[in-house]
């Protein structure tokens, strides 16, 4: 029919010119699908590419949320984890009668380190070295790297196993031997299905939480290389291919890398926590062990374990005690590694440590219990962080680590990645007041940022301070506040407003018309017209005081 | 009791029913309620969002007004916000020590130990639980994070809502759990702001209650923006509003405010 005809050349031209005008503005829907082919392709959703700075890949908070609230897998499997964790966590907090003793314990122990870090750090490098370790300073990752490859190197192999770790994480430890030719092989189950599917940590307890047992199947098929046939989806299954698949690696390695939940400055006795055995394995089996530890893990003295071995495990992963608990001091003749060499890391430690408030930060044990309890965290993931160190504590350490402050820094949006609503100080096993050290450093960050053109924060928040420090002044625009009805018209209401800042509270969220008289007004008047029933009637009802529930659980229903 | 009234710049200027309520149910209750003119806000959004040098002449205006409560003026100073009385325990001494003002830090310090929120005054000052309220509704509550973990009430407020005659109170899963507002929180990240809001709206829908009652209204602002937006058809109400009125003598908020929600 000609009129359809017309219609179809209509639309042709229509959508040509469409395509024309995308063109010259630089638009390309199909460029907005990458991810979609991509993860058609894997089978699985692309975790995060690795970053040239692991504490740093490159988007803000704001930036990295909007892509990880996307991706509903992951919200789905974060939502499922973190909650069976906590609960565990729960369960083995409560049911110990000294938890906030305990806290208290460590948070001085840790607070003694910092005030001594330095004597500290000296002692266990003494005792380290009386019993057969050899100990290497390093002020930042490239100098850690160097080391630990030259070790590696030194020994003519071109693999290693290695023992999950945070510090050789934040350095990008694995990249760097891999570019010279040694491949590091991650033994721990979560951080090896990060490792096969190219990802980043999500976590730093659990670097896999982002991921399902389904996407765990296919990154084992399509990655291990070895994986068996007809490999199921049940955990166990999947466990136990990797377990067949590591077991070669620890019996052919000659060198083993590890990181260290604490150090102990008065014997010199370094200590692994882990759940799967695999520290275990390359801790004991290789000839040469690394060990890289930032300095802060260090404790004064071997009583200390005691606090800290009750509140690591129950804090990470809700056990009253972790499946294996490996403690080496220096070498043992013809008993595990012969040669073992320690790493004492600062990188950007230090500036951590002279920030009096901030500092708090440096207690950290890393269970990842800040993250398990955070809102924030649940909903976005830790890629969103930017960071391989996410969630609350992440929010403090990173910018910290990396004296991030200027606006145009990326990792500077972090102390603001939260509602401050809290729930991270009452789950810290060290009592980090996180909450207080965001504010601090938001603080930081808005002292660091004066003097240039003022933000729009910068002007809202020097006119609302004139306003908000005079009685005076908040009558006038309590006064003025009526004017907003004419906007909210006869249904009481403003719908979304497409102005700037504005938007980001009406897109989701309608406002109430304002009141049309201001609390003060009313109090006037009433007192005007003589109304205060101040004639106090005898306090009759007022009883004695009643206790207060301090417990943070008290209004839990 | 002599009460001085702290009204909260938001209860002031936006939401005035939450103060008219507190000043109507203390009365009732046999207090005396004053309201000291000069006052305007604690502070916490600039301290929040990282300004102390501006914050610090909010803090300075609140202790001064206020400061008749440190010569016994007035036993108790109440507000009808766990936020903002959790701020003036835990910032206001710690933003002034930082900008050194010590004599402000000290005054901020000595006055916040006379400073309550409301259940917190009727609960743990008054000996409080059943306030004679009558509320034939079916209410759901969500438990504010800074009443919790920052003014550390306890189960206050709860105890009093119980309490209340004719309530059909049902209890709301996950009420500890943040609800996304987080002052300029939700404006720097609205993205994750909203995605907390949709669970907490979640939530209360489950419950099919009628109104959604916290202690604070900077979170039901928030909240109840959201269930305004997808016309859920509940209201929000402060807890103030929810104890004022008895069987005998109902209390409804005056005709200037706004119902929230509808």
């Amino acid at each position: 029919m000609e009129c359809s005809g017309n219609n179809h050349e209509g639309r042709r031209v229509m959508i040509d010119s469409i395509e024309k005008l995308a063109d010259k503005l630089n638009l390309n829907p199909a460029a907005w699908q990458e991810t979609s082919v991509e993860e058609n392709e894997l089978g699985w959703a692309p975790g995060h590419p690795i970053p040239e700075d692991p504490l740093r890949w490159g988007d803000s908070f704001p930036e990295g949320a909007k892509k990880t609230l996307q991706n509903t897998q992951m919200r789905r499997n974060l939502g499922y984890a973190t909650t069976k964790i906590r609960t565990k966590r729960n369960t083995r907090v409560e049911e110990m009668p000294d938890w906030e003793e305990l806290r208290e314990a460590a948070s001085n122990i840790k607070r003694n380190v910092a005030a001594h870090q330095v004597e500290l750090l000296e002692q266990f490098e003494e005792n380290v070295a009386a019993r057969g370790g050899i100990v290497h300073w390093a002020r930042d990752g490239a100098e850690a790297n160097k080391i630990a490859y030259e070790i590696v190197a030194s020994k003519g192999v071109d693999e290693v196993v290695k023992v999950k770790s945070m510090a050789t994480q934040e350095i990008n430890f694995n990249e760097y031997l891999g570019a010279r030719g040694i491949q590091a092989w991650e033994t721990d189950l979560a951080e090896m299905i990060v490792q096969l599917s190219d990802d980043m940590p999500s976590h730093i307890v659990v670097p896999a939480i982002h991921r399902n047992r389904a996407e765990v199947k296919a990154i084992f098929e399509a990655r291990m290389g070895d994986a068996p046939e007809g490999m199921g989806n049940e955990p166990r299954e999947l466990a136990m291919a990797a377990r067949a698949h590591l077991r070669k690696k620890f019996l052919s390695a000659k060198v083993a890398i590890s990181g260290a939940n604490l150090g102990v400055a008065d014997s010199g006795t370094l200590s692994v926590f882990e759940s799967e055995g695999n520290g275990r394995m390359c801790l004991t089996l290789p000839d040469t062990l690394i060990t890289v530890m930032g300095i802060e893990k260090i404790v004064p003295s071997y009583d200390d374990i005691e606090v800290f071995s009750q509140l690591l495990p129950r804090s990470a992963t809700g056990e009253r005690m972790n499946p294996y608990t490996s403690f080496w001091t220096g070498v043992t003749p013809d008993d595990g590694p012969q040669e073992f060499h320690l790493i004492l890391l600062d990188n950007g430690r230090t500036n951590v440590l002279a920030d009096p408030v901030g500092r708090e930060a440096l207690k950290c044990i890393r269970c990842g219990a800040c993250m398990n309890i955070c809102p924030v965290y649940q909903h976005v993931g830790g890629h969103a962080y930017n960071s391989v160190y996410p969630g609350p504590i992440g929010a403090i350490l990173t910018p910290q680590l990396i004296g991030a402050f200027d606006h145009h820094d990326p990792a500077a949006s972090l102390p603001f990645a939260s509602s401050l609503c809290g729930a991270c100080y009452d789950a810290c096993p060290v009592k980090i007041d996180i909450p207080t050290i965001l504010v601090h450093l938001r603080h930081r960050y808005t002292e660091a940022n004066r003097g240039g053109i003022p933000s729009g924060w910068d002007i809202g928040m020097k006119a609302s301070s004139k306003v908000m420090s005079s009685g005076e002044l908040m009558d006038t625009a309590g006064k003025a506040m009526p004017a907003g009805n004419f906007v909210a018209g006869p249904d009481h209401k403003i719908g979304h407003i497409p102005l700037p800042v504005v938007k980001n509270w009406t897109f989701v969220r309608d406002v109430p018309a304002p009141p049309r008289q201001n609390f003060r007004s009313w109090w006037k008047e009433r007192e005007a017209a003589g109304e205060p029933s101040a004639q106090a009637a005898p306090a009759s009802s007022v009883g004695p005081a009643t206790e207060r529930t301090t417990s943070t659980e008290g209004q839990a229903q | 009791m002599k009460v001085a009234l702290f009204a909260t710049c938001i209860g002031d200027v936006m939401f005035p029913q939450a103060p008219q309520a507190t000043v109507h149910l203390l009365e009732r209750l046999g207090c005396e309620v004053v309201f000291p003119e000069s006052q305007a806000c604690c502070g916490q959004m600039h301290v929040n969002t990282g300004y102390y040098p501006e914050a610090l002449p909010i803090i300075r205006n609140h202790v001064d007004a206020f400061r008749p409560a440190l010569d016994g003026e007035w036993d108790a100073i109440v507000a009808p916000s766990g936020s903002c009385v959790g701020s003036l325990r835990h910032q206001a001494a710690l933003v002034a020590e930082d900008q050194g003002d010590m004599p402000l830090a000290r005054a901020a310090a000595k006055l916040a130990e006379r400073t309550f929120d409301l259940p917190e005054l009727l609960v743990y000052e008054m000996g409080l639980e059943d306030v004679g309220a009558y509320f034939p509704h079916r209410v759901t509550y969500h438990t504010t994070c800074h009443s919790l973990r920052v003014a550390r009430e306890g189960d206050a407020p709860l105890r009093l809502l119980r309490a209340v005659d004719g309530i059909d109170y049902v209890p709301l899963p996950d009420a500890d759990i943040c609800c996304g507002f987080g002052g300029t929180f939700s404006l720097k990240n609205p993205e994750t702001s909203s995605s907390m809001l949709t669970d907490k709206m979640k939530n209360i829908l489950s419950t099919d209650a009628e109104i959604l009652v916290a202690g604070d209204y900077s979170c039901i602002m928030n909240i109840a923006g959201g269930l305004q937006r997808i016309r859920s058809g509940i209201r929000s109400m402060h807890l103030a509003e929810v104890l004022a009125g008895t069987k005998e003598q109902p209390w409804n908020a005056p005709a200037t405010t706004t119902k929230v929600g509808v």
